[in-house]
């Protein structure tokens, strides 16, 4: 039997029992290995459960530097006996199986086509530990000892980690390194290490990946810097997977960074509301009150929030959300990933709405556009969704470093202080459009005794703020709201174009996490001849540029995660270009990250390139 | 209806301790039905704003939606106001709050705002025992969709339709003591002399403050069978008259019977009124919860201060924000800056 074999390019998942403390040791297999250097970007593929059912961890393995999913399995970590027929399936021909051998394999799932590596995994443990949660515990470390050996990890390295995971709590680092050994040292004895697959440092990465000294971090936490970093004082939110783990991180760093030594007084406030309509309600009234305030949520909160969303578009509040998508619709599948909410943030609420959306695509991104995202909420007066996913937000992606320029300063946007209203000899008009962006200027609430006051409301008023009915008022001020929407183009993070190395008529466009397995697809087919321009989207409205680019090019692959094509509908819709049937929909929407193998796929075979054998062979074929 | 507001001022107008006459307390025309219990309540405010000399451009006023969410126009036309979202005010009111601590928050709610649609907001509002005052004015009935049920609707009441009401009222003033409002008061718009000092307490009291206002709907539950007529409340209230003393100012006001009880509150303002008998204590959840239904068993409705918490952590005690309103915190004061940065890059390596 050919085994597969392969220097730091590999797939290697993980099947584990949810809530058995597999994700720490799991998390600390990826980031050895990030720390060997070598490229790699570890997913979390978990059920909606605290204990008991089954959960995969799936660590890519890339010397080209590609972190988006590839498709296939080459290593099964095999330690969940429930999900044991499916996990052994997925396995490619060639590849490996590591598996706890205390009980026999059930043999009728066994396949002929793959190497099997037994570790008696509950016995080792039985026989080491006699507390029952360290027996389960150390079964996790004990195989992290082992692949060690088997993939050629640096086994300092994992010392180091399990020293800084126990700071703190020093009286478990012997025992965890002691487990770590006795997996090693089993291996060792029993397998021919390394396997074909296995790792190297020192080897020779890609340009991109070189160019900076990378961090391995999740977008929830790097937005949640973000707004630490763009002066956020006030937090209001309902937990909801995957957006929870933002605000956690936003009040660990708060609580580090904001509360004053001598008082113990915070220069912030969090609070956990009743529902995401309260919470969308707190982030307005604060920000109407002039603090910067922000909320994160997922799918169903953006539901609730719809109606708050329209009010603060109309009413002309600036907010913050951070949308990390989930799959839809209604409860959907909460722990799976998709892009699945574009139409939904982009038109909230009833009534003529539009929304400004930024598709963050790493974690670096997370952080600078949630920085931007404050400064412009209030430089348009209006709501801005960031437009994460589950996959970014709470998988560890190898990102380029955090990066804050201290000469900048936060844009406040037009707001009228006491001085300012003070100098006013003219009336203060709260809906004029004075400068003719049609952004008008606003005051705080307590701004000055006699200026500045007006009243706020979501029903249609005139230019000085004073409620009508009258039908030509309002048209005037539904077309400024749409003159502001103009003045956004200009303002959004750009869009960014990459020429193919050869001219062409064929386009990508993708955005977010769809990036990388994009960009990767985008390679794979260049290498076969198929050469295409690519337009990564950063945000709605849709800025001159990408209108171009589509008006350019005779076809346009539009990938995204979701069933109906949304980015493309979106872009029918507010784009002036005849774009029907030249905009092609690549999708992916089972939950899982779309793969650099699928994206290829697809664009083949519109291509009519039909005769290629699929790399992912079928399943058939894979149960001997 | 009027619909033209006099321009003419009086030259010898009675100015208060901030230099404001009465008229710079007031607001556009209302344009709610000629006789709205909700402008005797919108007058109410006027007057406790006056007499306790708020500078007006230190209120913040706020509702939902509903004829009761329209009046903040026609009061305080020198404060800020928000007109929100149906049942969502007390959100907003706690975002606003939280941004900046030192204003005066002052919400407006009908019973269908607060009862149906906005009951969870109203419960956790309470329970967070925001700083402000929230004023329902309560007529047992939606009055701009032209007079359907209310949930405050006392059983048996019959529409103006001639349909009589099948469900239990909810009873906003005991909600509000069982939640954990730490002012809570009952009144009727056409009391004045009850009304204004209970307001003024409202908005001198440390935390959250409820006061449900018996406001007739003169349009569609006026009529008789309705509990909530003018006459109807008349005839069945109970009133303990309440007197609000501003701190520094000599008590003068005295009751002839009836047991009286003094309170001091946190600024140094005296509450002083007059309860229905020895045994209440107003200082006690359950003591109010039992003069509540006591009267409701015999046909009446208790009006006044019905009970007080007067040392009680507001939402900032809780959350221990700074004493500095957050919405003047500056950059420098928020922003780590990059050598922080560079300490979670090398962290995260």
């Amino acid at each position: 039997m050919q085994r597969k074999q392969s220097i730091n390019d590999f797939v290697i998942k993980f099947a584990n029992v949810n809530g058995t403390g597999s994700a720490s040791a799991n998390g600390m297999f990826a980031k050895a290995i990030f720390r060997m250097g070598i490229p790699v970007s570890p997913r979390n593929i978990f059920p909606s459960n605290i204990q008991g059912l089954p959960t995969w961890y799936e660590v890519r393995v890339s010397r080209d530097g590609y972190l988006g999913r590839r498709g296939g399995i080459d290593m099964m970590v095999s330690v969940n006996p429930q999900s044991f027929a499916k996990d052994i399936s997925e396995v490619e021909p060639g590849g490996y199986m590591l598996y706890d051998s205390t009980k026999p394999l059930d043999l009728r799932h066994v396949r002929r086509d793959i190497h099997y590596l037994g570790i008696p995994l509950t016995e080792m443990c039985l026989r080491e530990y006699t507390d029952s949660r360290q027996r389960q515990l150390f079964k996790n470390v004990i195989y992290v000892g082992a692949l060690s050996a088997l993939l050629n990890i640096d086994f300092s390295i994992l010392k180091d980690l399990v020293g800084e995971q126990f700071k703190g709590k020093e009286k478990l680092i012997t025992p965890n390194i002691h487990a770590l050994e006795m997996g090693y040292q089993f291996a060792i004895s029993h397998f021919e290490c390394p396997l074909g697959i296995h790792l190297k440092a020192g080897e020779q990465v890609p340009q991109h990946i070189k160019e900076f000294d990378h961090i391995l971090m999740d977008g929830n936490t790097a937005a949640a810097l973000g707004a630490v970093y763009a002066g956020a004082t006030v937090a209001a939110w309902y937990p909801i997977t995957p957006s929870t783990s933002v605000v956690d991180a936003f009040e660990k760093y708060c609580r580090r960074l904001r509360i004053d030594p001598g008082t113990g007084k915070k220069n912030y406030a969090i609070v956990q509301a009743e529902d995401e309509l309260s919470a969308m309600g707190m982030v307005i009234g604060a920000n109407w009150s002039g603090a910067r305030a922000f909320t994160a949520t997922s799918g169903p909160g953006v539901s609730l929030m719809s109606e708050f969303l329209g009010l603060a578009y109309f009413a002309e509040v600036p907010a913050v959300l951070v949308d990390v998508q989930r799959a839809g619709p209604s409860t959907g599948m909460p722990t799976r990933t998709q892009q699945s909410d574009i139409l939904a943030a982009a038109y909230a609420s009833h009534g003529d709405t539009k929304h400004v959306l930024f598709f963050p695509a790493t974690p670096a991104e997370c952080f600078s556009m949630t920085v931007e995202a404050f400064d412009l909420a209030e430089r348009l007066q209006t709501p801005i969704i960031i437009m994460s996913d589950l996959d970014l937000g709470m998988n560890e992606w190898m990102s380029p470093p955090l990066e804050f320029d201290d000469s900048y300063r936060y844009d406040r946007g037009k707001v009228l202080s006491g001085e300012d209203l003070e100098a006013m000899t003219e009336r203060f008009g709260r809906y004029l459009d004075v400068d003719g962006d049609g952004i008008p200027y606003r005051t705080y609430p307590g701004a000055h005794p006699t200026k500045g006051a007006y009243f706020t409301r979501g029903s249609s008023r005139d230019e000085y703020a004073a409620y009508t009915e009258d039908g030509d008022v309002y048209v005037r001020n539904m077309d400024r709201l749409l003159k502001k929407f103009e003045t956004a183009k200009s303002l959004v993070p750009e869009a960014k174009i990459k020429p193919a190395a050869e001219p062409t008529q064929d386009a990508l466009l993708f955005f977010g996490t769809t990036a990388s397995p994009a960009y990767e697809a985008l390679e794979t087919l260049e290498k076969e001849g198929i050469h295409l321009d690519t337009l990564r989207l950063r945000s709605f409205p849709f800025t001159q540029e990408v209108e171009d680019f589509i008006e350019e090019h005779d076809r346009i692959f539009v990938i995204e995660q979701n069933r109906d094509g949304q980015m493309r509908r979106l872009l029918l819709n507010e784009t002036n270009v005849e774009a029907n049937a030249k905009l092609i929909s690549v999708v992916e929407y089972n939950g899982l990250p779309v793969t650099a193998r699928k994206i290829a796929s697809v664009i083949r075979s519109h291509m009519g390139i039909n005769n290629v054998t699929p790399l992912v062979p079928k399943e058939k074929e894979l149960v001997s | 209806m009027t619909y033209a507001k006099p321009a003419f001022r009086h030259p010898d107008a009675k100015t208060n301790e901030v230099g404001c006459t009465r008229r710079d307390y007031e607001g556009g025309l209302s344009t709610l039905c000629a006789g709205c219990g909700h402008d005797s309540i919108s007058a109410a405010i006027i007057d406790a704003c006056y007499e306790l000399s708020i500078e007006p451009h230190r209120v913040a006023k706020l509702s939902g939606i509903g004829c009761s969410s329209k009046t903040p126009a026609y009061f305080l036309s020198g404060s800020h106001s928000f007109n929100s979202v149906h049942g969502r005010m007390p959100s907003v009111a706690t975002g606003a709050n939280l941004a900046n601590r030192d204003l005066i928050y002052i919400g407006v709610s009908g019973d269908g705002d607060t009862a149906s649609i906005g009951m969870g907001q109203f419960a956790h509002v309470m329970r967070r025992n925001l700083n402000m005052t929230y004023i329902v004015e309560n007529n047992g009935c939606y009055g701009l969709t032209k007079g359907q049920d209310s949930a405050t609707m006392d059983t048996e009441s019959v529409s103006k339709k001639g349909d009589i009401n099948p469900y239990m009222p909810i009873d906003l003033v005991r909600v509000g003591i069982e939640i954990g409002a730490t002012f809570v008061g009952r009144s009727f718009s056409g009391d004045k002399a009850q009304l204004v000092p209970l307001i003024k307490a409202a908005i001198s009291h440390r935390g959250f403050a409820l006061l449900d206002v018996i406001s007739p709907c003169v349009t569609f539950n006026n009529h008789q069978g309705s509990t909530k007529s003018y006459a109807s409340f008349r005839d069945h209230r109970d009133a303990m008259p309440v007197d609000f003393i501003p701190r520094r100012e000599a008590i003068t006001t005295s009751y002839d019977a009836g047991v009286v009880h003094e309170a001091c509150m946190h600024d140094g303002s005296v509450l002083r009124l007059q309860k229905v008998n020895e045994e209440y204590n107003i200082e006690d959840p359950q003591s109010a919860l039992e003069a509540i239904a006591h009267h409701a068993k015999e046909d009446r409705i208790l009006t006044g201060l019905l009970y007080i918490k007067r040392d009680s952590e507001e939402l900032h005690d809780v959350l221990q924000t700074a004493a500095k309103p957050l919405n003047t915190m500056t950059q420098r004061e928020l922003c780590p800056g990059s050598r922080f940065l560079d300490s979670i890059n090398a962290g995260l390596r």
